[in-house]
């Protein structure tokens, strides 16, 4: 997320908006928005609606043994048809902000 | 005479630095991330030191009780090395398998989701509304979307 930040004006520039959805209630997702200076998308999916379509469900991961959503990018062109898309293997792991970029030029 | 084993003492401090470093420092910059080398670099550090130490508390002349303390500290930090391992390769690879997940060159799957100030939000409008920049006043230097990164991520609850 940090990286996802400080590479912001590059996705603008290429006209690409990152979006964050993870569980977390809005509340949760304001007090981390102003504590970390986030200034991007973040949107709750406390009842795990697209967590279930795209199929991310970790069953008993979170808070209480709660499902959570497994770590995953998806880049979206305007059409909304999937060009590129990150399924880490091991969740230290992720996508870096490079990489998306270098996937987001080749959108029109 | 009482004479302080410090390189088994430092070599357990190093030990807990090189695990805990990695969640709480380490995970900030994709290169240290994608692979613990830095980590690992401090568990080496910290293994030389219990060696050494170890080496002392067996030389001759060193007390049974010493003996104890510093076998004690190459295990326990034998443990956080084991630890750190299961911790980085094992557990954290434990993720549901996906298989429906959508691929390159699938629909994303439409949501209406919401946002942290409650507002109802769509994919839809995620790809149809211009990304404002950085500067929210300056509404000419709004760009179209091209598209949007969608970050799914397991939350901080």
């Amino acid at each position: 997320m940090r990286s996802i930040q400080k590479q912001l004006p590059q996705f603008t520039a290429v006209g690409i908006r990152p979006v964050a959805i993870s569980v977390d209630t809005p509340e949760q997702s304001r007090a981390l928005s102003q504590s970390a200076g986030y200034t991007f998308t973040f949107l709750s999916d406390s009842k795990l609606e697209a967590i279930t379509r795209y199929d991310l469900v970790h069953k008993g991961q979170g808070e209480n043994g709660g499902d959570i959503s497994r770590p995953a990018e998806f880049l979206v062109d305007a059409r909304g048809i999937v060009r590129w898309r990150m399924l880490t293997e091991n969740y230290w792991v992720r996508a870096r902000p490079e990489q998306v970029l270098e996937a987001a030029k080749a959108l029109q | 005479m009482r004479k302080l084993n410090w390189p088994i003492w430092l070599g357990l401090l190093v030990s807990f630095f090189a695990f805990f470093s990695y969640p709480f420092i380490f995970v900030n910059w994709a290169t240290t991330r994608d692979f613990p080398w830095a980590n690992f670099i401090l568990f080496a550090i910290a293994e030389v030191l219990i060696v050494i130490g170890v080496k002392r508390a067996f030389a001759p002349g060193r007390r049974v009780f010493s003996k104890i303390l510093g076998a004690i500290g190459a295990l326990i930090s034998g443990l956080v090395l084991v630890g750190f391992i299961l911790v980085v390769f094992v557990a954290a690879r434990q993720l549901p398998p996906s298989t429906n997940a959508p691929q390159v060159g699938q629909k994303a799957p439409a949501f209406t989701l919401i946002d942290i100030n409650n507002k109802q939000v769509s994919l839809s409008d995620l790809l149809s509304q211009p990304i404002p920049s950085d500067r929210a006043e300056m509404v000419s230097t709004a760009r179209p979307s091209k598209g949007v990164l969608l970050i799914f991520y397991r939350g901080y609850w």
